[in-house]
């Protein structure tokens, strides 16, 4: 007979309809998935017991891909059809690919295509496709251990991953016959699999150190709904690194140092992580290299690294700063990723936010069981469950301005979903089409942020410059996918975007960024301030023309028209220039000098409409 | 009465402890399915006026008067088949099956 499970009071559901639901981690170097069975969240092992699978595939000719182990075991022997870290990948461009070109070892096909596509001896692939054969692989292994069909999962993704990652995440869910229920950010997960979505109130840090990354995020539980406060982090630290200063001592002890002998410099790098490995259970692990047999104590290899766990540490500061929080105001730190397994990391941890870590959850199921939970109350095996996850938008999301300004619609760290509008208006006089020229990012010129999608709003009625209201709305979902819907408001003519971008940012380039926009501060401001003035000079020699065309003839006499004019042309000149000051003077001496000719032409046009009328009339 | 393997009864005490509440498990049956009934395992937070307590390994089981007459002499047994697991039925009232075991008729 069929093998039951244990439903919450209640919750038992008919035969053949029971609601599978599973959590997937799609990670970089491992994916891992669990799935909540009588109550109890639980990752899956393969055949052989093995809970982790390799994020590799290996394509060969006229055979089904490898995924996993098998192909792990592939990436020496067959580098060039063997996938790895696809999820680096996921949602990028091809130019992307060519910055980090340098480290991968793929032929990459170009032409033909926006996304990067890879040739393998079954075929050219892409990383959605790879991703969906890792996927592939974690539902039969669902659907055998769970003993039946997947209604629905839900995947974790690093919170910083834009749009364009997250969609193609969901590409490659639908392509491995997957329904997604949501995608939900990796540190929020993690928090989940604690269940401290259970407690009221809090304010937690995620502390999640892999192999090569390091990500903390500040989360903050209110009335039972979590919110991602900020996320930081350094994209290129880990417990990889850990392993290179250990192998460093080894090498100086041996008396090894600066040899380039390859086969020396592996095992010094083996023999560092067994013994970082080792020292999690004992006080002291010997360590042998080549001729040289020593050992090493667990209070030493803290010394050894403690320089990289203080930089993970300088990232939290940096983080709560843009939580605006004092690390007296977290509550909860829960540790993510094999690295938190050291002890000097939770000692250094929890002496900083001065209070113990939570770290009883395998750290490397940890998101993976969050994920479970989660898609199991989606699945609505959990009785008036009403945890609803927020998360946050990394990079403020804005249009461009006249003058190449951006104008920041959606700052970052606002949670998701969420919808903004905001009016604009014509610059010119019957103009009748408006380019919306979407980015991303936290500087204040086009130039300096990212482009992510353009479209126009034609059939504008035409109207004077400043007359018509275009009401653009932006909206994030809550998987952080954004559209944009442009509307002018007297027609209710209308235009919008699906924002997939051609290609995103990974979390390097997300801090580089914002790196950027603190280190250009000032300069910014200064060029935003130029911008505006030259807009505004702009605005006021198109008026004064357009006037001048209209009825300067008639209002003014030829000196006063002579003065106006130069008092345009000295604007245009300062205008040219890069003194914003000095063009705000222009604008106003032109101002002052058109003065008299604006009221003039005031009462023209109020003598215009009244011609005809009763003075009795106007009278209320 | 009802009763439980060791293997079942050590399950169940885990999934409650785990769960962190809850005073035993209550076996039911549904009328759905292919075959007329469906059998139906819940964790009981609150013994119900009229339900039938039986203690077998430690574990309480708990069986509404409808059901009883469906279930009585129900052993419950834990069991792995490849990478599925879970918990199995030998009902001595059983008829019929349908082909996957989900569902039964007396």
């Amino acid at each position: 007979m069929a093998l039951l499970q244990i439903s919450e009071p209640g919750m038992a559901t008919a035969a053949h309809q029971h609601r599978l639901a599973a959590g997937i981690d799609l990670g970089t170097t491992n994916s891992l998935v669990a799935s909540v069975r009588s109550g109890q969240a639980n990752t899956f092992a393969d055949a052989q017991g093995r809970h982790l699978l390799p994020s590799v595939v290996h394509y060969q000719a006229a055979a089904a891909p490898i995924v996993g182990y098998a192909a792990k075991a592939a990436m020496t022997t067959d580098p060039l059809n063997t996938i790895a870290s696809a999820k680096r990948l996921m949602g990028r461009g091809v130019e992307d690919v060519k910055q980090l070109g340098g480290h991968l070892p793929y032929h990459f096909v170009t032409g033909g295509s926006a996304v990067p596509r890879i040739q393998t001896a079954d075929g050219v692939v892409s990383a959605v496709e790879v991703s969906a054969d890792i996927l592939r692989v974690l539902k039969l292994r669902a659907e055998d251990t769970l003993g039946g069909d997947l209604a629905g999962v839900v995947i974790t993704v690093p919170a910083y991953f834009d749009d364009a990652q997250r969609q193609a995440t969901k590409d490659a869910a639908k392509l491995a016959g997957l329904n997604v229920f949501r995608l939900l950010n990796e540190p929020t997960a993690a928090a989940v699999a604690y269940g401290l979505d259970q407690k009221a109130e809090g304010v937690i840090a995620v502390y999640d150190l892999g192999g090569g990354t390091f990500d903390i995020s500040i989360l903050r539980l209110h009335k039972g709904v979590f919110e991602v406060l900020a996320t930081g982090g350094d994209s290129a630290l880990g417990g990889d690194d850990f392993d290179h200063v250990i192998a460093e001592w080894l090498l100086q002890e041996a008396g090894l140092v600066g040899s380039s002998d390859r086969i020396i410099l592996r095992t010094a790098m083996v023999a560092a992580r067994n013994a970082k490995e080792a020292l999690t259970e004992a006080e002291t692990a010997p360590v042998e290299l080549g001729e040289w047999q020593g050992e090493l104590t667990r209070s030493h290899m803290g010394e050894l690294i403690a320089p990289l766990v203080k930089k993970t540490l300088m990232a939290c500061r940096r983080t709560l700063r843009d939580a605006n929080l004092d690390k007296e105001a977290i509550q909860d730190v829960v540790m993510v990723g094999g690295s938190t397994r050291v002890l000097a990391v939770r000692d250094q941890v929890a002496s900083f936010f001065g209070k113990p870590p939570l770290v009883n959850i395998d750290p490397d199921r940890v998101v993976a069981i969050g994920a479970a939970i989660q898609a199991d109350v989606l699945a609505g095996n959990k009785p008036d469950s009403d945890m609803l996850l927020l998360d946050v938008i990394p990079l403020s999301l804005g249009l461009e301005m006249m003058g190449g300004l951006v104008e920041k619609i959606i700052p970052r760290n606002t949670t998701i979903p969420v919808a903004r509008a905001q009016e604009f208006t014509t610059f010119k006089d019957g103009q009748t089409a408006m380019s919306i020229h979407v980015l991303q990012g936290e500087r204040e010129t086009v130039e300096t942020c990212r482009s992510l999608a353009r479209f126009s709003l034609r059939e504008i009625p035409p109207m004077v410059a400043g007359a018509a209201r275009i009401r653009v709305t932006f909206q994030v979902d809550a998987d952080g996918l954004l559209s944009v819907t442009a509307q002018e408001q007297t027609t209710g003519v209308s235009a919008g975007v699906e924002v997939k971008p051609s290609y995103g940012l990974n979390d390097n380039e997300i801090e580089t960024m914002l790196r950027d926009s603190m280190a250009h501060a000032r300069e910014d401001m200064e060029a935003r301030r130029l911008r505006e003035q030259q807009v505004e000079a702009d605005r006021s020699i198109e008026a004064l023309e357009a006037a001048l065309q209209a009825d300067g003839d008639v209002l003014l006499t030829a000196e006063e028209r002579t003065a106006l004019l130069i008092a345009r042309d000295q604007l245009v000149h300062l205008r040219q220039g890069t003194d914003h000051r000095a063009i705000e003077a222009g604008i106003k001496a032109l101002e002052k000098a058109a003065e008299s000719y604006v009221e003039r032409r005031m009462n023209a046009s109020i003598r215009a409409a009244m011609a005809g009328h009763r003075v009795d009339e106007f009278k209320e | 009465m009802i009763t439980m393997t060791p293997t079942a009864a050590d399950r169940v005490t885990k999934f409650l402890a785990n769960r962190g509440k809850g005073v035993g498990l209550r076996l039911g049956v549904k009328t759905t399915g292919c075959s007329g009934m469906a059998y139906v395992m819940e964790f009981v937070d609150e013994v119900q006026e009229g339900d039938t307590v039986f203690e077998s390994q430690g574990v309480k089981v708990i069986v509404d008067p409808k059901a009883l007459v469906y279930l009585d002499g129900t052993e419950v047994d834990y069991a792995k088949e490849g990478l599925n697991e879970g918990f199995k039925f030998t009902n001595p009232n059983e008829s019929a099956r349908c082909g996957c075991g989900e569902s039964f008729s007396v």
